[in-house]
């Protein structure tokens, strides 16, 4: 089941890249190059196996720490943006979205 | 003075410890020391940035704290960090266009914590692309010294890799640029760069080291560690990188920082060995299985017991990976978007266009393809057959790792397939993803591994020979490696004209 032209320009919009249509053309073969030898792992009977996301849940109970829902970070508004490309009166700006 | 001042590069970490606490050496001095080294050698590339003023602040507070009789550990011992971990006193760019310039506000946990011992900063070491690579190839942004961005030489060969991802921390380690240098290790990116160099590397259990600040390539894999010349540096280092950050850190694991050097003389009479097969296949190159097996016969010698154990699932590994851990850097590398940080293109029509155009621009090939791998394995339709399975296998990875430590103490096998090769050598990504196997399954299973020196194969480039230890076992690991590293001296051993 190769993946189609088609399939590569739904992933790069989906993925937000812009592909040159030589990018796209190479991506398109190394992909299913990629794919390849994915095949082998599709095969495995997993029937009853339950997915491991933390890798020592594989021995131990690791459970996901929830943080109290509390201000705790201290205002660092002018460090935070920096390094942002585009900021004006402590407010990022993005080209205009609604008309 | 001076003739400690041309010996400083050849102390380890434990001597020059020693050598700045007893003032023969000043920690100024010493940054000096190393900084002038990494100036007369940035052909090749190890350093993307370098900030000499806030060095030698860093080294004159470790001063002040030797001269008051409080200084801690390691106060005045020269470190440079992977460019991924982010600094507050160097730009941090993940090697990509994507990041050039970007000042973090904070440091990461581990940097702070070394830190906190005494280390002193010696600046930023580059890697491959957001750390996705096994070359240090695609590295986008100029090292220290060039105009262009370039691939990190290999001291032993300058017209060979230096492996990846953490390339520039091996290179700068065996170059003697730095004592010792951080890395990531995501499948394998500590450990197969330190076998390349000819240095020793360790990957300490997955959750052990805070990943606060390691900017996320793939989050349930990443973590970090410390490349020196031996266990005993590298002890003395991952002591203090380790440690819980559970405010920080939501995989960090509630286990108590350790003092892996007191284990380090740990004897190894009667330790089992296991040697999975399936490591020693078709694909394993005659010189680093040479290597390899006269290592183990080594330990033999030292009065360990080889055991053969069976890892059935190695050649899984591959695609098991390379699926989760572009899922997982496709959703990571979402947040590149040109808004809140680092680059923009300058022209676009409209929001979308500039997302597109921003990402397409700001990222290198290899990064968009793992991109698209993700987004595709990720999409609706797909998900069940490509990342749940895939994670599902790693569970039977990970159980087989539980199987084979019933019958062992420590794996053994090689790093990687073959030595370190030419620059521009392998150009097909799945041939890259291939020449993984060995250290994916340990990073699969969030197992703590090191590669030790073992010799020198093929053109007389370093070999390295991969140990893996149960969870939470780094201390058993170091000091096996310690063990050989006492009755051998390839770890030792140095470039020519280095």
């Amino acid at each position: 089941m190769a993946l189609t032209p088609q399939d590569i320009t739904r992933i790069a919009h989906l993925a937000r890249l812009e592909l040159t249509p030589e990018e796209s053309g190479r991506m398109l073969t190394q992909l299913n190059d990629f794919f390849a030898i994915v095949e082998q792992m599709r095969a495995v009977d997993t029937h009853g196996v339950s997915p491991l996301a933390h890798p020592v849940a594989a021995v131990q109970d690791v459970a996901l720490r929830l943080h109290a829902d509390v201000v705790s970070e201290p205002n660092q508004r002018e460090a935070n943006q920096q390094s942002a490309p585009a900021v004006e009166r402590g407010l990022f700006l993005v080209p205009r979205v609604i008309e | 003075m001076s003739h400690h001042t041309t010996a400083l590069h050849d102390l380890s970490v434990a001597e020059l410890a020693q050598a700045l606490r007893t003032r023969q050496v000043s920690a100024v001095e010493t940054a000096q020391h190393f900084l002038q080294r990494a100036r007369a050698q940035q052909s090749l590339g190890a350093f993307l940035s370098l900030n000499e003023d806030a060095t030698l602040a860093q080294a004159r507070a470790a001063d002040a704290l030797l001269a008051s009789g409080k200084a801690p550990a390691l106060a005045g011992v020269p470190i440079a960090h992977k460019d991924v971990l982010v600094t507050r006193d160097f730009p941090t760019t993940a090697a990509s266009r994507m990041l050039q310039g970007y000042q973090s506000p904070f440091d990461a946990t581990v940097v702070a914590r070394l830190a906190q011992a005494g280390c002193v900063t010696l600046g930023k070491l580059s890697c491959d692309e957001f750390a996705m690579g096994g070359s240090n190839e695609s590295a986008h942004v100029p090292p220290v010294g060039g105009a262009a961005p370039q691939p990190v030489r290999n001291p032993w060969d300058p017209a060979r890799i230096p492996g990846g991802s953490s390339g520039g921390s091996a290179c700068a380690v065996a170059a003697r640029l730095t004592p010792a240098a951080t890395g990531t290790d995501t499948g394998g990116s500590i450990r197969q760069p330190a076998a390349f160099c000819g240095i020793t590397g360790i990957k300490p259990t997955y959750g052990r080291a805070s990943r606060y600040g390691l900017i996320a390539y793939a989050s349930s894999l990443d973590q970090a560690g410390v490349m020196a010349h031996s266990a005993e540096d590298c002890a003395l280092l991952l002591s203090h990188l380790c440690g819980p950050d559970p405010e920080r850190d939501s995989t960090s694991l509630d286990v108590p920082a350790e003092d892996f050097s007191r284990a380090l003389d740990a004897s190894i009479e009667g330790l089992r060995i296991g040697v999975p097969a399936e490591f020693f296949g078709e694909g394993l190159a005659d010189d680093v299985r040479a290597a390899v097996d006269a290592a183990l016969r080594q330990y033999e010698q030292l009065g360990a017991r080889l055991v053969p154990i069976a890892l059935p699932r190695t050649q899984l590994a591959v695609p098991v990976y390379y699926i989760l851990s572009p899922a997982e850097a496709s959703s990571n590398l979402s947040r590149f978007d040109g808004v809140r940080y680092g680059y923009r293109a300058p022209a676009f029509t409209d929001l979308l266009d500039m997302y597109k155009k921003t990402r397409a621009q700001g990222f290198g090939d290899e990064v968009k393809r793992r991109i698209m791998i993700g987004t595709y394995v990720l999409s609706e339709g797909y998900y069940d057959a490509y990342y749940l399975q895939a994670q599902k296998i790693r569970r039977m990875i990970a159980d087989d790792f539980q199987a084979a430590f019933q019958h062992c103490d420590l794996i053994a096998g090689p790093v990687a397939p073959t030595v370190a090769w030419e620059i521009g050598g392998k150009t097909d990504p799945v041939a890259n993803y291939l020449a993984d196997i060995y250290t994916l399954p340990a990073s699969l299973a969030g197992l703590p591994g090191m590669s030790v020196p073992a010799g020198q194969g093929a053109g007389g480039m370093p070999v390295g020979l991969q140990l893996i230890a149960n969870y939470f076992q780094e201390g058993r690991l170091l000091g096996a490696a310690h063990r050989l590293q006492q009755v051998t001296d390839f770890h030792l051993q140095r470039p020519a004209g280095i």
